[in-house]
């Protein structure tokens, strides 16, 4: 740690673990209810735990984006953060709208829109938030004595992802068009901006954990980015074969969002070339471990399993089942929470000072987590195979094939209990490294620090 | 070999690229495509009453319209035509929650009128051109 304004991201850190945790709890809530125990439906009935548990992940996302931007920037500009005063407001602020939103849901304050469901006014705090956040991390990069692509790309990153937030605040009375809005936001996030946080994240990371000349390992994250681009951004095109868009997308949308995986297949050998072309001697195994794993899960997770449904003569029987909560649960774990997870566990012993940097609880939590999810995928693919046969094949009622996969709910349990059992290690060790201090910043000296 | 310049000019030239052609096709979505397969002429005050109604209950977060929103409950684009508009009503106010094979439904409090601008925007969403969305299931009986 460079700068003693960079311990401000632990607070982010730890707001994340928080939300994670609760987003695990509404989790459980979700399987248990499809598995036919909606015991708390009086008072958290499906649709109120469903959204809790997206918009909870969403935010511990954005907070672990956040810290890890408050982290980065300052090492890559070279100077402290341009207020921490500032950190600390947004902070608390962004925590106090993600608790009433929370707490809102269970009163129906909600937009219903699927992932945009925080209500309007929540959403102009968000945006006020978000540019004091903006405003700071720019303003740092800017008046820094130096900057870089990592930089860049991470800022430019989370400037679009707040300017892109901004069409899901326009209200249209054909829900079909405010659909196609609404995309704009999810898959433009989701297939887009926010891989150009990942990729920040991912380069800097590579760049201090394998010592690979800065030079090729930014140059390569433009490759990367370009090809999301390239691919993503017509790649937009498959939400809208069979909601109400012209057909034109069918094709269009069909060819660019099956080229989508290819930018996740280059983070990929991008990570794992990078790996076997440095020294392999940077102590920190669990943050390599992390980070490695983000490229592969994410081309799995994001790219196979986007892959596997995005044609449109499969999506036509495919459309709004299980299988796409199959693909998103691998996609968002593999891509943005290993990412999160990465950067905690290279950013926490250098604002601690305590070297955890290969323990045993945290190889437990990175197998257990990943083992857990992987089992969590698959009963999500049986399920969603099964219903698309028994409901979009056969033609059977709904009920009748949401009974008959019942015990793929039972198997997801048993796979979710392993996955918490991993992210609870993870928090262990989270916990076990204590509070950021100053004496860290001379303790935790990367020896791979790369020259300029 | 790819330069670094080469690779920036890469990637702000190929998103700039199509970006460009996204928005043309979004405004052609937008203005034309969408209204005409939605039938936007259609849509009376009850059809945009109901769509608020759907949204202020957060029916997506345990239903599916056009394919989107939770796998909890019924794909409902089409119910209009499946169930018929007395069915839909039934539903909404059951005592203890609409629930006929054991997963439970919320149960709401709905006015006549509320009843009747959701039947509307049913009977809206049942017209509407999916592109062949939702399939006729190809082995049933």
């Amino acid at each position: 740690m460079k700068f003693k304004s960079q311990k401000i991201a632990y607070y982010f850190f730890a707001l994340s673990m928080l939300l994670l945790s609760l987003q695990i709890v509404y989790g459980f809530i979700n399987g248990f209810a499809h598995m036919g125990y909606d015991g708390l439906h009086e008072w958290i009935p499906f649709n109120v735990s469903v959204t809790t548990h997206k918009n909870l992940l969403v935010f511990w996302l954005l907070s672990g984006f956040m810290g890890a931007a408050y982290y980065i920037i300052p090492e890559e500009a070279d100077r402290e953060l341009f207020s921490v005063p500032l950190a600390w407001v947004q902070l608390i602020s962004f925590a106090v709208v993600g608790v009433a939103a929370v707490i809102g849901f269970h009163f129906q304050w909600w937009e219903g829109r699927k992932f945009l469901e925080i209500p309007r006014p929540l959403d102009y705090l968000v945006a006020v938030n978000v540019i004091v956040f903006l405003g700071n991390i720019v303003w740092t990069l800017l008046k820094g004595k130096k900057s870089s692509t990592t930089a860049w790309v991470l800022t430019f990153g989370l400037i679009f992802v707040a300017l892109l937030y901004l069409p899901g605040m326009i209200y249209l009375d054909n829900i079909a068009l405010d659909s196609y809005l609404r995309w704009w936001v999810v898959h433009l996030w989701v297939e887009g901006v926010w891989e150009l946080v990942m990729g920040g994240i991912l380069s800097f990371l590579l760049i201090k954990l394998t010592g690979v000349d800065r030079e090729v390992i930014e140059k390569w994250l433009y490759v990367i980015v370009g090809l999301t681009f390239l691919s993503g951004i017509l790649g937009t095109g498959h939400h809208y074969y069979y909601t109400g868009g012209p057909n034109y997308w069918l094709m269009i949308g069909g060819i660019f969002s099956a080229l989508e995986p290819i930018a996740f297949l280059g983070m990929t050998l991008f990570a794992v070339q990078m790996y076997r072309k440095g020294n392999k001697n940077h102590p920190n195994k669990l943050a390599l471990y992390w980070t490695l794993g983000a490229a592969i899960v994410s081309f799995v997770g994001a790219g196979v399993l986007g892959l596997a449904h995005t044609f449109p003569s499969v999506n036509i029987y495919t459309h709004g089942t299980l299988v796409t909560a199959m693909h998103g649960h691998l996609a968002f774990w593999g891509a943005y929470a290993m990412i999160v997870l990465a950067i905690i566990s290279y950013a926490m012993p250098q604002m601690t000072g305590r070297k955890i940097y290969d323990s045993r609880n945290g190889h437990l939590a990175f197998w257990l987590s990943n083992i857990g999810m992987l089992g969590m995928t698959a009963a999500f693919g049986a399920a969603g195979v099964a219903q698309v046969y028994m409901e979009r094949i056969v033609g059977l009622d709904f009920m009748v094939s949401a009974k008959a996969i019942q015990p793929h709910f039972f198997v997801l349990i048993i796979a979710a209990t392993v996955f918490t059992t991993g992210i609870t290690f993870y928090i262990i060790d989270f916990v076990k490294f204590g509070l950021p201090n100053d004496e860290a910043m001379k303790t935790a000296e990367d020896e791979f620090e790369v020259v300029k | 070999m790819l330069s670094k310049k080469q690779a920036k000019l890469f990637f702000l030239g190929g998103t700039a690229l199509f970006a460009l052609i996204f928005l043309g096709l979004s405004i052609d979505s937008l203005v034309n495509g969408i209204p005409k397969n939605t039938n936007d002429h259609l849509m009376t005050d009850g059809v945009k009453a109901g769509k608020l109604l759907w949204e202020e209950n957060n029916c997506m977060g345990c239903h599916t319209l056009m394919g989107e929103g939770a796998y909890y409950a019924p794909e409902l684009t089409r119910v209009h035509s499946r169930r018929g508009p007395d069915y839909i009503k039934a539903v909404f106010n059951f005592p203890g929650g609409w629930g006929p094979n054991g997963r439970k439904m919320v149960q709401y409090d709905f006015t006549d009128k509320e009843k009747q601008d959701l039947v509307d925007f049913f009977e809206w969403t049942d017209k509407m051109y999916l592109n062949g969305f939702p399939l006729d299931p190809p082995l049933k009986k």
